[in-house]
């Protein structure tokens, strides 16, 4: 089964490391994210830039209406996202446990919904 | 087959008996809980028709599993949309002897994992334990908790949504996941234990004894998985359980242990408690389970409440307190030490807890040092004590108690002569 492992935490966490911190954080992602294509379970994913950055777009009567900020304030902001390769659910929750920010905040894990076939 | 004349009483003891094994097992084959479910009551309808005619087969688990697979293969046949089990499809008729050779009682410890799974919120946990392994009815289960039917439907329904469509997986978990998952359900059987207890108040006339279930589910997995705790979860429950006919009055109201009719325990009970706890002390001597039996055990086995080796108790708490350092365990450890040694250094022990406000909002905490204040002959203090005690619960017996500890105090103060 495919999961989506989508990565929260509080960007002022991260405004608050050292340069090495940060540094240290983002070579020991990288090193995870090569565990888990060596194991064949990574199929995708990508770090966000932070909220700040983010613009939101909705489409009412036709008019397109976009907006500066994300979609939602929340207390942790989007980070990143996993697409995961796992057995089951067990193996998802196993694998997302190992994503660093896990331990600054939290790691969403859903199961990704298939499209029916094409009428 | 047998010549064994098939009642549908005779039919409906063999479902009553085998029911929730089958159940497990077709859960598996069929890789959808709601289409085993169906599965298991078509194949139930089955036997009430040909049981009667052909008689019972020799294993009648074996032939409600068969039937029930092959309905429910029909099933998904017939809704062809369902892709996801075409795989299921391609074999043909499943055979008797390859269901009799399933380890049936492996399916039942999938069960009751998947059931206790932490993916799940608790609540949904319980009621979906209730139902599928116990075999309770929706409304049994809203009776029995104290909810709607429609509620607890729900929950059920959503429950089993998520562990289809998130991939919750059908098993026991891997020996290096056990330790990390067993306590899982274990919280989930003595919660449903306990449940029995906090709804039973007197004013609910419960048809199932949430208690007896729970006592039940630890006994079938102490014998699939033999593990110190499980034995200890057992031995508690029996011990617990043995007093359940003195823990209350004939008006329904509450018994403090220390003034139960100890006539009125459960000698059986207690005798069983004390067996599994043996066996728990030979694997886990200092785990939580075991050693809250263990003191469960002391109280069991004194003949007075004069009698209690208070000592041994404060030592048992102190280890429990080490392993699983919580405001509750703390409490009582003070309540034990002021039996010990004195109110006065229980006392002492409570205001040092004071500080966390988890303790603060906890009732129990209140009561237990309104009590201690009403020993030392502090009765203003002890008052106070109580009507705190009593502002933060809305449990009905619990509220009769603490009015009636405060009904007694104030005919005491009235009685003193004024200073």
């Amino acid at each position: 089964m495919k999961y989506v492992a989508l990565v929260y935490y509080q960007e002022s966490l991260i405004e608050a490391m050292t340069e090495q911190q940060w540094h240290d954080l983002n070579q020991e992602c990288i090193a995870g994210v090569e565990r888990l294509c060596a194991e064949g379970k990574y199929i995708t994913g990508q770090p966000l830039q932070p909220v700040t950055t983010a613009t939101t777009v909705r489409v009412r009567n036709g008019e397109t209406l976009i907006s500066d900020g994300p979609f939602a304030e929340t207390k942790e902001q989007l980070a990143g996202f996993y697409l995961l390769d796992a057995n089951d659910l067990d193996e998802a929750l196993q694998l997302a446990s190992r994503i660093p920010p896990a331990r600054l905040g939290s790691i969403e894990v859903r199961p990704v919904r298939e499209l029916p076939p094409k009428d | 087959m047998n010549a064994m004349p098939a009642s549908p009483a005779h039919i409906e003891q063999i479902y009553q008996d085998h029911s929730r094994r089958v159940l497990a097992t077709l859960i598996r084959l069929l890789n959808d809980f709601s289409l085993a479910e169906e599965s298991l009551q078509e194949a139930f309808v089955a036997a009430l028709h040909q049981w009667p005619q052909e008689g019972i087969p020799d294993n009648p688990a074996a032939w409600l599993i068969s039937t029930g697979q092959r309905r429910g293969i029909d099933q998904i046949r017939r809704n062809q949309t369902a892709r996801r089990h075409a795989h299921l499809v391609e074999h043909d008729e499943p055979s008797t002897e390859e269901a009799d050779e399933t380890p049936i009682d492996d399916d039942l410890l999938r069960l009751l994992f998947t059931c206790c799974h932490p993916a799940l919120a608790m609540d949904v946990r319980v009621a979906l334990t209730l139902r599928e392994m116990c075999g309770l009815t929706t409304e049994q289960i809203a009776r029995a908790l104290l909810q709607r039917p429609g509620t607890v439907a729900q929950r059920i329904v959503r429950a089993k949504r998520k562990i289809r469509d998130a991939g919750i997986p059908y098993k026991v978990p891997d020996s290096h996941e056990l330790p990390q998952r067993l306590p899982d359900v274990l919280k989930v059987i003595y919660l449903v234990f306990n449940e029995g207890y906090s709804r039973s108040d007197g004013q609910h006339v419960l048809d199932v004894s949430l208690a007896s279930e729970a006592i039940r589910l630890t006994e079938s997995l102490a014998r699939l998985l033999p593990d110190g705790e499980v034995f200890g979860l057992t031995a508690l429950m029996y011990l617990q359980h043995s007093r359940r006919d003195a823990r209350q009055d004939q008006c329904g109201e509450l018994v403090t242990l220390e003034h139960q009719d100890r006539n009125l325990w459960h000698q059986a009970d207690i005798r069983l408690g004390l067996d599994w706890l043996a066996q728990a002390l030979q694997l886990t001597p200092v785990a939580p389970y075991t050693l809250q039996a263990s003191i469960a055990a002391e109280h069991a086995t004194a003949q007075h409440a004069d009698d209690t080796n208070w000592k041994r108790i404060v030592l048992l708490y102190d280890a429990l307190h080490q392993q699983h350092p919580s405001a509750v365990v703390a409490l009582n450890r003070a309540v034990a030490v002021a039996m010990r040694d004195s109110p006065r250094e229980g006392l002492r022990l409570l205001d040092q807890l004071s500080s966390t406000r988890e303790v603060l909002s906890y009732h129990l905490y209140h009561a237990a040092r309104a009590d201690l204040l009403r020993r030392t002959g502090d009765l203003e203090s002890a008052r106070m004590a109580y009507q705190r005690a009593l502002a933060l619960t809305a449990q009905e017996p619990e509220r009769r108690f603490l009015t009636r500890q405060l009904r007694l105090l104030d005919d005491h103060l009235a009685s003193r002569p004024a200073p």
